[in-house]
């Protein structure tokens, strides 16, 4: 599990993932933030449809692909979380429409 | 559409000091940087990192501070958030500003300081959510303050030592260090000693590293082979033989490291000639004694030229700055000589570490069920299966499996898919090549293609 | 003579052409060798966008292109190998009555002509085959019984049933020189000198120098039709789809990655096999694609590429025997839209290469058409 070396979260900001309410530090990337909060599954990868996650965390593998505001295609390492982000897992995209 | 004498990609150590030099040569400088600060990787977060973070980062980290200060008052042009999507032969950039649409620049002279990225390692279960890279885990602490209490270390590498001295400095030890290197290449190492006890500081750093793990208490695992991470939705377990026997660690979390490999994404797409070195096991852009690539007025700085590290990245960056600003009629010669000097003095260390820490032969040549192309899903089997049916190279490969096609486009896939045919073929790996990198350098969304300026390209001709 | 280097034909170009050129001529019996000076399909046959289309083609060509989709209906029987075929409607949207009118005249002189693939869609009818188009579309053009395949696996295939059937390729081997030496050709490459009772130019964009030294000059310019690719998307799209008035070729792959092109180009270099994409114009395609399809405005863009291509001055091939020597024949200058005729024209130029004569009407597609008026 991915702890704060400092404790306390001193500017709070409030994002959303999968419907859940996660606070998290100002200036903290998505992916730090998710990872704080214990996500490990980002994705779901186009093929198999496995779950993925962070895995360089420099915008290099694009494996922390999430939604964001409803846009997909977004890459969690290199994005700053901000207030009120609505975040999902990305979908394999075939599937989507079939659900 | 602005223009600049010179423009650099990257603010890490070499793109820093190559805009300082620059400026201070008198050059109209441009620095466009896919980060919020700069730093680069190695000093991500420099500028903003608490007293707390920076007592567990050392103080090779903490040398970036004044780099940093000392670029924000350059007076070069830095925009920061940008994505470089396109560079054309004659030099003019697009780059994406964080989802608030693409700008372009041109520029006389380009320094590409991209750096490196960590060398793929591919192995069952590495797609797992849960595992990382070792480079990872050090950007969540330099940037985030984040550290996992459930982690083995995999791999090896002086980065993998460094992320565990660190871990071990913020009381969060990883739970267990399995060390991929092969027995015996500490001999073989050996015969560069001399020259690298000329550059004894880096090796009192490491041996300290070592010590201090060592004394920790931190489980050890040397000569590791056949290593596999278990896990049916995550992480679960690393498995792996070492000291004759089978070991199998219960962990959340796995981080992987095999060394760094320079970025080669814009050298590629630029038709830059590479070459194969052979001791750093990778592609390296072919370049002229100062870092000019094969192709007039394109440099390369950093790591991106080949692993040198921070100390020679940044003396890179001055010493191409320096020939842009000579051949701009200015007197920098006996700087560049100063720069030249220092550079191969800080370089003895490194045939060393490049003979020791050398990748595993797994990790280069993954079994066949192995998952190479993590984004098409494509395995070492199939790659092998394609260069039998008699496709000669990476990029007929590609054509054919897919493999390279996703959003990483190739990053995470291609140095392995090169050495696969290249073993498969017997052939030198420098004669089988690398994937054809296109435009654009990272996924554009198709409505900021849509919307991008129309002012007509400069006609390069042919 | 070096029997290695020699045979009954002498094929220059590994592109889909040559490869089908020469697995039929295989086939029928011939000796072949194919020299090619990159490797099979690394050019305009390896990565054009797949289209595997009779819909909207220039009146001459229409037989052969017939023909070919014969083959290509029952490629997987002739290669071992699907090609990722995929039978699909291609279809032309009108955005509005001006071009859906043009439409109609094109089917009523189809339709004179004898040929009935190509029938008008209705917007109730468009939309029933596409409901991601946009509302403002009224119509179009479709051919249901059309296709796409996957081009470098296409290419490939025909190389290895080649293979299979005894065709030797020279990859990575340049023709630099033909030669004629009594009642044979001799090719001189950079890799030894071939020679053969017959020769055939499939040399794409690279084909008019041979042309020129055959003394039956060929006006081929070198052209990089620009194409992009998506990252997966949910699927929306079943068919083929151009526009009519502005440049765009549009398909969903069955992996939910969108391909689009549509012949706006970028910069070729033929002499070192570079092509550079000018994104500049391809905000055009990239503007089209989003009116034609709103969703699109969710897509993004993981790669672009271009394969270099020849195309001619009246965008037609140049198809069939030289005009000035025995046993010497033509098949290039394709101008970006000859992958569908690849599997056809093969076998019509073995079946020439072979008997003298074919029944495909090849007369619009003579060389002569250029030499004569030079």
């Amino acid at each position: 599990m991915f702890k704060r070396v400092q404790t306390d979260i001193s500017n709070p900001v409030s994002i959303e993932f999968e419907g859940q309410k996660i606070d998290v530090e100002q200036g903290e990337t998505v992916a730090a933030a998710l990872m704080l909060a214990g996500k490990r599954k980002f994705q779901e990868s186009a093929v198999s449809h496995a779950g993925r996650g962070p895995f360089c965390l420099m915008g290099v593998c694009f494996e922390c692909l999430v939604e964001i505001n409803g846009t997909p295609n977004r890459q969690a390492c290199m994005i700053l979380a901000e207030d009120g982000m609505k975040i999902r897992i990305q979908k394999a995209a075939i599937e989507e429409t079939d659900r | 559409m602005k223009s600049f004498d010179v423009a650099i990609i990257g603010a890490g150590p070499a793109g820093m000091a190559s805009a300082i030099e620059a400026t201070r040569n008198g050059l109209s400088v441009i620095v466009l940087d896919e980060q919020p600060a700069p730093g680069g990787q190695i000093y991500r977060a420099i500028e903003t990192v608490s007293d707390q973070r920076a007592a567990i980062l050392g103080t090779d980290y903490l040398a970036g501070r004044d780099l940093a200060a000392a670029f924000r008052n350059c007076g070069a042009t830095y925009v920061s958030g940008a994505t470089v999507w396109n560079i054309d032969n004659g030099l003019k950039i697009n780059y994406s500003r964080a989802g608030l649409g693409s700008d372009q620049i041109s520029a006389t002279s380009l320094v590409i300081a991209t750096g490196a990225i960590e060398r793929p390692t591919p192995m069952p279960g590495w797609t797992l959510p849960g595992v990382t890279t070792a480079g990872a885990l050090q950007i969540l602490l330099k940037a985030h303050g984040a550290v996992n209490d459930d982690v083995v270390l995999v791999g090896s590498g002086p980065l993998l030592y460094l992320v565990a001295t660190q871990m071990l400095t913020a009381r969060y030890a990883p739970r267990a260090i399995v060390e991929t290197t092969p027995a015996g290449r500490l001999i073989k190492a050996a015969r560069h000693l001399p020259r690298a006890l000329t550059a004894f500081s880096y090796l009192r750093k490491g041996l300290a590293m070592k010590r201090k793990l060592h004394k920790s208490g931190i489980p050890f695992y040397a000569n590791a082979r056949a290593v596999a991470i278990e896990g049916t939705t995550t992480a679960q377990a690393v498995i792996f033989q070492s000291g004759g026997k089978s070991h199998r660690i219960e962990t959340t979390a796995v981080a992987l490291h095999q060394g760094v490999i320079p970025n080669q994404q814009i050298t590629r797409l630029l038709r830059c000639e590479h070459d194969w070195n052979a001791n750093q096991h990778c592609f390296v852009p072919r370049l002229d004694a100062f870092f000019q690539t094969t192709v007039e007025n394109i440099y390369v700085a950093g790591d991106g030229a080949g692993i040198g590290g921070a100390v020679s990245a940044a003396l890179r960056g001055r010493l191409v700055a320096l020939r842009i600003a000579e051949k701009q009629g200015k007197d920098t010669i006996a700087r560049q000589n100063d720069v030249l000097k220092k550079l191969k003095a800080d370089q003895a260390i490194r045939p060393f570490l490049e003979t020791l820490y050398a990748p595993s032969p797994e990790n280069l040549l993954p079994a066949d069920d192995v998952m190479v192309c993590r984004c098409e899903e494509i395995t070492a089997g199939q790659i092998r299966h394609a260069v039998d049916l008699g496709a000669p190279g990476p990029n007929q490969v590609k054509s054919y499996l897919r493999c390279g096609m996703g959003p990483c486009q190739g990053r995470m896939c291609g140095p392995t898919v090169t050495q696969i045919i290249a073993d498969h073929r017997k052939k030198e790996v420098g004669e089988i090549d690398y994937y054809r990198i296109r435009p654009p350098l990272k996924p554009l969304a198709l409505a900021e293609l849509a919307a991008i300026e129309s002012e007509p390209t400069r006609h390069t001709p042919l | 003579m070096n029997n290695r280097l020699s045979a009954d034909l002498l094929v220059i170009g590994a592109g889909i052409h040559g490869c089908s050129a020469a697995l039929h001529a295989a086939k029928r019996g011939m000796s072949v060798i194919v020299i090619e000076k990159d490797t099979a399909g690394r050019h305009a046959s390896g990565v054009n966008a797949g289209g595997v289309r009779r819909l909207g083609r220039l009146f001459p060509e229409i037989p052969i292109s017939d023909r070919s989709m014969k083959i290509w209906n029952n490629i997987g029987d002739l290669l071992d190998d699907d090609c990722g075929f995929q039978k699909s409607p291609q279809i032309k949207v009108a955005e509005n009555q001006a071009e859906l009118e043009k439409h109609r005249e094109r089917v009523r002189k189809l339709n004179e002509m004898g040929f009935h693939h190509e029938t008008i869609l209705s917007r109730s009818e468009l939309q029933a085959h596409l409901p991601a188009v946009s509302d403002h579309c009224v119509g179009g053009l479709a051919s249901l019984e059309d296709g796409f395949a996957l081009p470098y696996q296409t290419t490939f295939a025909f190389q290895r049933k080649a293979i299979e059937l005894g065709v030797r390729f020279y990859e990575n081997t340049r023709a630099q020189k033909i030669r004629r030496d009594g009642t044979d050709w001799h090719v001189i490459t950079d890799n030894g000198t071939f020679s053969g009772r017959n020769i055939l130019n499939c040399a794409g964009a690279w084909a008019g120098e041979f042309t020129r030294q055959l003394g039956e000059p060929a006006p081929v310019e070198p052209i990089a039709p620009m194409m992009i690719v998506t990252s997966r998307m949910p699927r929306f799209c079943n068919a083929v789809v151009g526009a009519t008035g502005r440049p765009l070729s549009f398909k969903q792959m069955q992996n939910g990655t969108v391909v689009i092109g549509g012949g706006l180009r970028g910069i070729a270099d033929p002499a070192t096999n570079a092509s550079h994409m000018l994104f500049e114009k391809l905000r055009q395609t990239a503007q089209t694609a989003i009116a034609i399809f709103p969703i699109m405005q969710k897509a993004a863009i993981v790669r672009s590429w271009s394969g270099i291509e020849g195309r001619m001055p009246d965008d037609m091939p140049v198809i069939g025997p030289s005009s000035i020597h025995e046993n010497a024949f033509h098949a290039f200058g394709f101008s970006a839209h000859g992958f569908q005729m690849g599997p056809g024209v093969g076998e019509l130029m073995a079946e020439l290469i072979a008997t003298g004569k074919t029944n495909s009407p090849i007369e619009p597609f003579r060389i002569s058409r250029f030499t004569n008026s030079c």
